[in-house]
């Protein structure tokens, strides 16, 4: 089982690097693009053992007190078998 | 008195804090490894600058769950003094001792050079040794300095005198100009609602001797000095 968690900036929170990613897609031709995010991907793998609820209580967990910063960032938990 | 340094796999200032203690302080002063759990025999902590474990996911994020930490936490409700410089005022927002978040700097780069400060509450135990009417300078070497957080937050450091120290310009203004990182209202140092907690960007211990460019820093230990003989005669 694994557990896929997506951590995003909150909407009121600059990105710096997210502009400048931005600014480097135009240079190669990419016009229409009206903003770019960075974020950060993680994959959580659990033991098989592990039910889906659990999987997901225990990435939740996971993701609000180590991989996001709650001040700062918003998360998603996606479970995949 | 004792001092204190909390040593981080990754910290790099400590020695600084050290030395500053010890010779320009002239104060007692341990280093702390950061799989102690007692901090009963300080008064105050220093958590230094430096890269812990690499600045990995988030600067200052996974040493919040150093062993160390949990005793910093019951230090600081103990209302004993807990000082963040650079990377150790990260290390105090991701921990939630401090209030806010110090995010990528606006214009990207690491950013290395003295930078102008102003003191906007000398009514802390950092503080009460400075002469608010001098700018004072201070070096700044971090990535990570963009203090940001939300309007309500700003709004209750701004009515409790919890942002201490802004980025100014020479004569003390807080222009944009000023700004070398983005940080929100150009500030650069927070402390706690009790005042007994502070975190700043620049370096204070990088400040305090001439050779050095700067002697500036050494009136914020002065205070702390100050406070803790203070709180001794209290008790």
């Amino acid at each position: 089982m694994k557990a896929k968690v997506y951590v995003t900036l909150k909407p009121s929170v600059l990105d710096p690097q997210g502009k400048a990613i931005h600014h480097s897609a135009e240079l190669l031709g990419f016009k229409k693009i009206s903003d770019i995010r960075q974020g950060k991907y993680f994959e959580i793998t659990l033991d098989d053992a592990v039910s889906e609820g659990q999987a997901r209580e225990s990435a939740e967990k996971i993701a609000k007190d180590v991989l996001a910063n709650p001040v700062i960032e918003d998360y998603r938990v996606e479970i995949v078998q | 008195m004792k001092f204190g340094v909390i040593v981080f796999p990754g910290s790099n200032c400590d020695h600084d804090a050290y030395h500053v203690i010890s010779k320009h302080v002239g104060q007692p002063v341990d280093f702390i490894w950061h799989k102690e759990t007692d901090l009963s025999s300080y008064d105050a902590v220093i958590l230094p600058g430096g890269f812990s474990y690499g600045d990995y996911l988030r600067a200052g994020a996974l040493a919040h769950f150093s062993p160390v930490m949990d005793a910093v936490k019951r230090f600081a409700a103990e209302g004993k003094f807990v000082f963040g410089i650079c990377n150790g005022f990260q290390i105090l927002c991701e921990s939630g001792l401090l209030p806010g978040a110090l995010i990528r700097n606006a214009g990207l780069h690491f950013v290395c050079r003295h930078v102008n400060i102003r003191t906007e509450n000398i009514n802390t135990p950092f503080t009460s040794a400075i002469d608010q009417r001098r700018v004072l300078s201070i070096p700044i070497a971090h990535a990570e300095g963009n203090y940001t957080c939300d309007d309500e937050t700003f709004n209750e450091l701004e009515e409790n005198g919890q942002i201490v120290f802004r980025y100014c310009d020479e004569n003390g203004e807080a222009s944009a100009e000023a700004n070398p990182n983005g940080a929100r209202s150009n500030i650069a140092g927070v402390c706690n609602l009790d005042r007994n907690v502070l975190g700043m960007m620049p370096h204070p211990e990088r400040a305090c001797e001439e050779l050095l460019g700067s002697n500036d820093g050494r009136d914020i230990f002065r205070s702390l000095t100050k406070a803790i003989a203070a709180a001794a005669n209290n008790n």
